[in-house]
């Protein structure tokens, strides 16, 4: 018996595509055969488009109910063929990978959910185990932020989870429209506005680096702990189980150390220029 | 096969039975792969007879210096290692990881067959023994083993060579990987030049290594033949043309990644991959995905990549490692330093390509001798 081939992928069918925002949508895929792959929050699949090329997508959705949900904004060759396939069509997939958001270690406290911009896909993968198993946790914050208001992905979902009685949301942008009614700012400048016992505090943070960075150090200087802050990072990545090399940070591969570090971990690596 | 410590019972073969070898190798369904002299340089490529070998040639090597010269004597093994690395067979500079088709509704991936080549390698030093298990952690260590590997390295059977000319950018004995090769081999050859004499001493480190020594003509070793072998590893210990001092290396370079010198470096440096390219044991790759010009078929090919490009760390909005004096930096910390983090030894063999290959002479030893000489004593215990 051959052993299996960790460059193959699976294939998946395109069960619907749900727009987010004018570049970014969001895919529920099933296997062409059996059942979805079991997966953690915050871990992430190698997603295919024939014939253009492969990238990392977290997971958005929820392990074990129903599709696998993958939100994608259109940058670059791949991700924008992605964006481009509609119901029906197949793509490529293999996973999951990667080190999840450490719900389990959370458990009993409160908990912080951080996102900028499409950041808010992986954080939406813990929150909704969370809101699952409310009782588990302390208090919830989400705060998230994008560049403007039509940049928000999961837009009515924000709005249903606003007016959830357990769940503090703080939204923000950096540039408002004239119909904004919400803060405008950056994301960190949210922090001071959610409740939250810093003692007992467990963060997760997902967006563009220089947004985590800035946030982590906002979360230590409310008095969060280093080893409680968990940040998402991205590398280019062609492997995803630390053969081809080219997501290295320092000692560490973040295709398999990562995508979810402790901040106490990786905090004087993201403090250094281009490492 | 590899892997079990050489067995007493040392014999000795002659040229001629060095030809044996190659005809017993090539009976039981190995493609032998052996040195040989090709654009003015030795390189690694199929051998069939003795007189494919580098007979009578040797290798002067330097940074940036690469050249090769008659000997006086006969030596087929008479050199040290060159611009190719036994990695090229395992984990091949272009291979195509799988092809797709398009189906009525979807695709199908068509996955690639097993390698039909079974190879013997001929010639391996213990600086390449130790690349070699070096990329074995990497490629098979991990979670998910990279299967294309795992069948190339499977049907390997390796000849050793007990280094007996080590060039002028070579050290070794510094990274504690040669010059005796002690295992992971199926036999060993020590070439034993001497007047009127030109015979191999053989060890035997595998019990397929013991069947084919059965298998050609040989006669016991002696003691003398022992102590001239051992002699020369003496010798070839004594010659090495770089060093290295490796104490606390790891943190050496780790803790000072801002240190002054990576960007004298980065003023010579020309990105230019050549180190990465010839290095034993770098083993980044890029994929490249491809349609046939009707769109119904794609495949998917990976091909080494280095940390020297741009694209190697590029994310959308720009590449991680700009500068030069970053991705040099990443290339030589890698090496020496979080290659222990990750894979629990020294990313380097100590075998000089990555000196003898750069255009402009760079070298990793005078480099770490640079920042180490930089800082106050005692840093590193």
């Amino acid at each position: 018996m051959r052993a299996a081939d960790p460059f193959v992928p699976s294939l998946f069918r395109v069960e619907r595509v749900s727009r987010e925002t004018a570049d970014t949508i969001t895919l529920a895929l099933s296997p062409t055969q059996g059942t979805p792959p079991a997966f953690l929050p915050g871990q992430f699949f190698m997603l295919y488009a024939f014939g253009i090329g492969e990238i990392p997508v977290s997971v958005s959705g929820l392990s074990g109910e129903g599709p696998l949900l993958h939100t994608i904004r259109a940058v670059g060759p791949v991700s924008q063929a992605l964006c481009q396939l509609e119901a029906g069509d197949v793509l490529g997939a293999r996973g999951p990978y990667g080190s999840p958001w450490p719900l389990a270690q959370a458990a009993g406290s409160d908990l912080l959910l951080i996102a900028g911009g499409l950041g808010l896909a992986p954080i939406r993968s813990a929150l909704l185990p969370a809101l699952a198993e409310r009782e588990r946790y302390g208090r919830i914050a989400l705060l998230c932020g994008a560049r403007s208001p039509e940049g928000l992905p999961f837009g009515p979902e924000i709005g249903r989870w606003r007016s959830q009685p357990d769940l503090q949301v703080e939204v923000t942008v950096d540039h408002a429209s004239p119909a904004w009614r919400g803060s405008v700012g950056v994301v960190p400048s949210r922090i001071p506005y959610a409740r939250f016992a810093p003692e007992r505090a467990t963060a997760f943070v997902c967006g563009p680096e220089v947004m985590m960075r800035f946030t982590a150090l906002a979360l230590l200087g409310a008095g969060v702990a280093a080893e409680r802050i968990f940040l998402s990072l991205e590398r280019n990545m062609k492997c995803a189980f630390a053969v081809c090399g080219r997501c290295q940070m320092g000692p560490t591969f973040v295709c398999r150390d990562g995508p979810v570090f402790p901040y106490s971990r990786i905090a004087r690596l993201l403090s250094l220029r281009e490492i | 096969m590899p892997g079990q410590a050489p067995t007493a019972g040392e014999a000795i073969i002659d040229r001629e039975g060095l030809q044996a070898l190659l005809d017993a190798l090539s009976a039981r369904g190995f493609s032998v792969i052996g040195p040989r002299v090709r654009d003015e340089a030795i390189v690694y490529e199929a051998v069939r007879e003795v007189a494919d070998l580098p007979e009578g040639w040797t290798d002067r090597q330097d940074g940036g210096h690469y050249r090769l010269e008659r000997r006086k004597d006969r030596a087929l093994f008479g050199y040290a290692v060159g611009p190719h690395s036994w990695k090229r067979f395992l984990f091949p500079p272009q291979q195509r990881l799988w092809r797709a088709q398009r189906t009525g509704a979807g695709f199908a991936i068509l996955e690639e067959a097993p390698p039909l080549d079974r190879w013997a390698f001929l010639g391996v030093r213990a600086c390449e023994l130790r690349a070699l298990a070096i990329q074995d952690r990497v490629f098979l260590g991990g979670s998910h083993p990279d299967r294309s590997y795992a069948e190339r390295r499977r049907g390997l059977f390796i000849v050793a060579l007990q280094c007996g000319e080590p060039s002028g950018t070579c050290f070794c004995v510094s990274m504690e990987a040669g010059p005796k090769a002690a295992s992971g081999f199926d036999l060993a050859l020590t070439e034993l030049l001497s007047p009127g004499s030109h015979r191999f001493l053989v060890e035997v480190g595998s019990p397929a290594g013991e069947e084919i020594l059965g298998a050609i003509p040989h006669r016991p070793a002696g003691a003398a033949d022992r102590r001239e072998a051992d002699a020369l590893l003496a010798s070839t210990a004594s010659r090495m043309g770089r060093s290295l001092d490796t104490r606390g290396i790891r943190e050496l370079l780790q803790d000072h990644p801002e240190h002054p010198r990576w960007q004298e470096v980065a003023a010579r440096c020309l990105a230019c991959a050549n180190c990465t390219m010839v290095c034993p044991t770098c083993f980044c790759s890029t994929v490249e995905d491809h349609t046939t010009l009707t769109g119904e078929g794609a495949e998917r090919t990976r091909l080494w990549d280095s940390c020297f490009t741009l694209d190697f760390s590029y994310l959308h909005g720009g590449s991680v490692r700009k500068e030069i004096r970053s991705r040099y930096r990443q290339w030589m910390t890698h090496k020496l330093s979080t290659w222990f983090d990750q894979f629990g030894s020294s990313g380097c063999v100590g075998c000089g390509r990555c000196i003898t290959w750069c255009p402009v002479g760079i070298d990793l030893t005078e480099e770490a001798r640079a920042i180490r000489a930089s800082l106050p004593e005692p840093t590193h215990a």
